[in-house]
């Protein structure tokens, strides 16, 4: 069954991808390391996990979307408004337990997120446009929620300032919680039926269609999971950094988005794995932080982030063109006499 | 009438698409046990109908009714539940996915408390099935990694996998070659003997008299008739299909055979070809036949300059030439239609005179303007040489019908001033009407002077259009047969043969 081993090398190539991020991963560490012994140190990882931590459940939930061949470009904006509006009520009424803020500020970004999937799965208006336009509009509520006033300092509450700093089980609040999600979209994703529709639908629109897929549906979903998680982030987020401002996750979009591409999500749909992503923000973690211990003007700092994305698609673009050539080499033919 | 109960039944089915009419009062039975064809041009309405009766599309109006009783489909999966299954004309397979989950996607076991998938018994089921269908394929393998045809299978097993008493398959055989169509044909029957109920549409005529128990033919949107098995005649299937008589579908005129134009000597391509040697003459039409992945496109894609050669020459009028590039392929007067036509040599946003005047631009091009009357002249030339079937030349491509699309790709080349051809199947899904037309074209071409190498899976067109066939297998040219010597069974005999290494 030689043919059989040759055709599960493309399954092959995807763990392989992981397996080299993973390596990137550590030969970014011992380089970093050896350049700034203070990237060993256990705060500042631990100062790098909690950053990756937000980033990587919400990078999860764009990946959902991208899956789907589309894209979510107001999680940025749906962290800064749920972190805004949370850290003001908090303010308003610092009795309210932090489990009930956690939960006002997911509800917001579920909100948020469900006006996305309607205006999407409903309104049939491409994600890219929809989601363009309530990147704005959300900003905007921000400023208008807060009457111009941020959440500062001296309004977070001790409560609400453990949601951050606090462990559950021994593990840090932050990265347990992107501990549960990842396993929770994991298995959702891997292990559920809507959850493998997605992938067919991102894979092919009409051909889900033909087995009564319904992509209304599925948009709605999709779009409200990534909201979900947005607005659950940003009130870690605000307990996390102790402030709420206007340009809070300002361009965080564009973060989640390397992630995914870094970890292997195809932004043509389709294509994607919660591991990839987990790695995709641990590399990317990695490189902020590694920026700045090394001590990189900012220009530099987004040059560096955009040269990442760009390794990691051409790398991508190299790996599936040389598996492809494997393939076609060995295939079985025959010599003209 | 009433002996046997009618297991589907449409009654005046009719269907609108923003402002279009593509079914009007259609009528259409089908009983147990047996194979109801469906034929009719492109653009007829049968797709229309099939995903009417699929749950995709709502009819306007009309009535369905299953077993006598009516029933209205809100999506496809309803009427999958209903025992309706269906073979796609178009690839509906997920590229990225198994092939088992390809098989069992919307319709997967789940554990009744947790939800989730059974994978297990998924894997275990779809290879199974597979093997009951003597087929030689990994269930976990991607979809992406498999060729055509054994996309084609797997589309078959998929349809096979839900135990429907209503098959419907749509142009299954499309990109089929003979041994697999005789394969589906088997198991069509094997279905039918166990009291199911098969709705085949196709464009191959010879089809319909090897299996089908009665043929229904739309025209228009409209049901013309339905004839039992026993009844059909060609002309008059043809005739009720195109609404007028067709006097051939092979129109291949006599034509003087010139001197050698192109001619390539052991050209190689790893996994794909080995050592092709073959020439093509002055106003000839060379057919090359094969079947799928026996390595006929990719030696053409390889002469055009898409794929690297990696041995071999080649010769272009006795000049040993490098195409490494299409664009030096073009220079040099070779055109290539592919298969697909969207794939390369059509853009489909842009208009028909757009698309014809691509390669030839700069003649209207002063100062990098470009000179929109000329071009439409240049456009209107071969717009009317050819017949495009179109509102006029400002049509964009993309809603054109196939056979249509074809005739621009081919206008766009000849304005270009190819000298070789290299047709890709060059009428695949294509109605019977513009096939002839494309036949008669190429016959024209070749008499005058062009030198047309044609490849195809369709023996009869084959037959009908070559002056001379080459018989591909496996990457090696096996045979050559001379347009006075060649059968139906030459052919295939040579192209099925068994090879030894």
């Amino acid at each position: 069954m030689n043919d059989i081993r040759l055709k599960s090398r493309l399954k092959e190539m995807v763990r392989r991808r992981e397996f080299g991020i993973f390596i990137i991963i550590v030969v970014m560490t011992v380089v970093v390391g050896f350049r700034n012994p203070t990237f060993f140190t256990k705060d500042n990882w631990k100062d790098m996990l909690m950053y990756a931590s937000i980033l990587a459940f919400i990078s999860i939930g764009q990946m959902i979307t991208i899956v789907t061949g589309g894209i979510d470009l107001s999680v940025g904006s749906v962290v800064a408004l749920s972190g805004m509006s949370v850290g003001i009520i908090m303010r308003e009424y610092p009795v309210f337990h932090p489990v009930l803020l956690i939960l006002l500020g997911t509800i917001f970004g579920l909100g948020c997120g469900l006006v996305n999937g309607l205006l999407i799965g409903k309104g049939k208006i491409h994600p890219l446009i929809t989601t363009l336009a309530t990147m704005s509009i959300y900003r905007g509520l921000v400023v208008v929620v807060s009457r111009s006033r941020w959440v500062v300092y001296g309004d977070i509450t001790d409560g609400f300032r453990m949601i951050a700093r606090g462990n559950t089980l021994g593990i840090n609040n932050l990265m347990f919680s992107a501990l549960i999600i990842a396993i929770v979209a994991y298995y959702f994703l891997n292990h559920t039926r809507k959850g493998r529709e997605i992938f067919a639908f991102g894979d092919h629109k009409e051909a889900a269609q033909f087995v009564g897929i319904n992509g209304v549906n599925i948009n709605i979903l999709v779009y409200t999971i990534s909201g979900l998680l947005a607005g659950f982030g940003g009130v870690l987020w605000v307990s996390r950094v102790h402030t709420a401002q206007a340009n809070t996750a300002l361009g965080y979009e564009m973060q989640t988005i390397a992630a995914c591409v870094i970890g292997g999500v195809s932004i043509f749909g389709g294509v994607g794995s919660v591991i990839g992503v987990l790695l995709g923000t641990l590399v990317f973690g990695i490189i902020l932080n590694a920026l700045e211990l090394i001590g990189i003007v900012d220009f530099w700092k987004l040059s560096v982030q955009g040269f990442v994305i760009l390794l990691a698609v051409i790398f991508d673009a190299v790996l599936s063109h040389r598996v492809m050539e494997q393939m076609r080499k060995r295939r079985r033919i025959f010599d003209a006499e | 009438m009433d002996k046997v109960q009618s297991i589907l039944a449409l009654e005046n089915i009719s269907k609108k698409f923003t402002g279009t009419l593509a079914l009007s009062e259609v009528d259409f039975d089908l009983y147990p046990g047996e194979i109801h064809a469906l034929v009719g041009e492109n653009g007829a309405g049968k797709s229309t109908l099939i995903k009417i009766i699929t749950g995709i599309h709502k009819p306007d109006s009309g009535m369905i009714k299953l077993s006598g009783e009516a029933v209205s489909f809100s999506d496809a999966r309803a009427s999958y539940d209903h025992g309706i299954a269906a073979i796609y004309q178009e690839a509906s397979l997920f590229e990225d996915l198994s092939i088992a989950e390809n098989i069992y996607m919307g319709h997967q076991e789940i554990r009744p408390f947790t939800k989730n998938i059974k994978w297990g018994s998924m894997y275990k089921k779809a290879s199974e099935l597979i093997r009951s269908l003597d087929v030689k394929l990994d269930p976990r393998a991607l979809v992406k990694s498999l060729s055509i045809a054994e996309k084609q299978l797997v589309e078959i097993v998929k349809a096979l996998s839900s135990d429907a008493r209503i098959l419907i398959m749509d142009e299954p055989t499309a990109a089929l070659t003979k041994e697999e169509i005789d394969y589906l044909f088997n198991i069509a029957r094997r279905l039918r003997k166990e009291g199911n109920a098969i709705i085949f549409i196709t464009h191959r005529l010879e089809e319909v008299f090897e299996i089908a128990d009665r043929v229904t033919v739309i025209r228009d949107g409209k049901k013309v008739g339905t004839i039992e098995g026993e009844h059909i005649d060609v002309d008059e299937l043809v005739r009720m299909m195109v609404g007028r008589n067709l006097k051939t579908l092979y129109p291949k005129g006599e034509t003087e055979i010139g001197e050698p134009v192109l001619r390539v000597e052991g050209l190689s391509r790893a996994g794909e070809f080995n050592n092709v040697s073959f020439e093509l003459r002055r106003g000839e039409i060379l057919g090359m036949v094969g079947l799928i992945g026996a390595g006929r496109t990719e030696v053409a894609r390889a002469i055009f300059g898409v794929e690297k050669l990696e041995g071999g020459k080649i010769f272009l009028e006795g000049r040993q030439v490098k195409i490494e590039h299409p664009r030096q392929a073009m220079e040099l007067g070779i055109a290539y239609l592919s298969e697909s036509r969207g794939e390369f040599g059509l853009v489909l946003q842009m208009d028909i005179t757009q698309n014809i005047t691509i390669p030839i631009l700069n003649t209207f091009t002063r100062f990098g303007w470009i000179n929109r009357e000329n071009e439409r002249k240049e456009a209107m030339k071969y717009f009317r040489l050819l017949d495009i079937r179109a509102s006029g030349l400002e049509q964009k491509v993309e809603s054109l019908s196939g056979g249509n699309q074809q005739k621009v790709s081919i206008a766009k080349w000849l304005a270009a001033n190819a000298k070789i051809l290299i047709l890709d199947e060059p009428t695949k899904g294509i109605d019977v009407a513009t096939k002839a037309a494309v036949h008669k074209l190429m016959s024209d071409l070749a008499s005058e002077g062009k030198a047309i190498l044609m490849i195809s899976s369709e023996i009869p067109e084959i037959i009908g259009m070559s002056d001379r066939i080459l018989v591909m297998n496996e990457g090696v040219l096996v045979s050559e047969i001379t347009r006075a010597e060649a059968t139906q069974g030459k052919i295939l005999t040579a192209a099925l043969g068994e090879k030894t290494s």
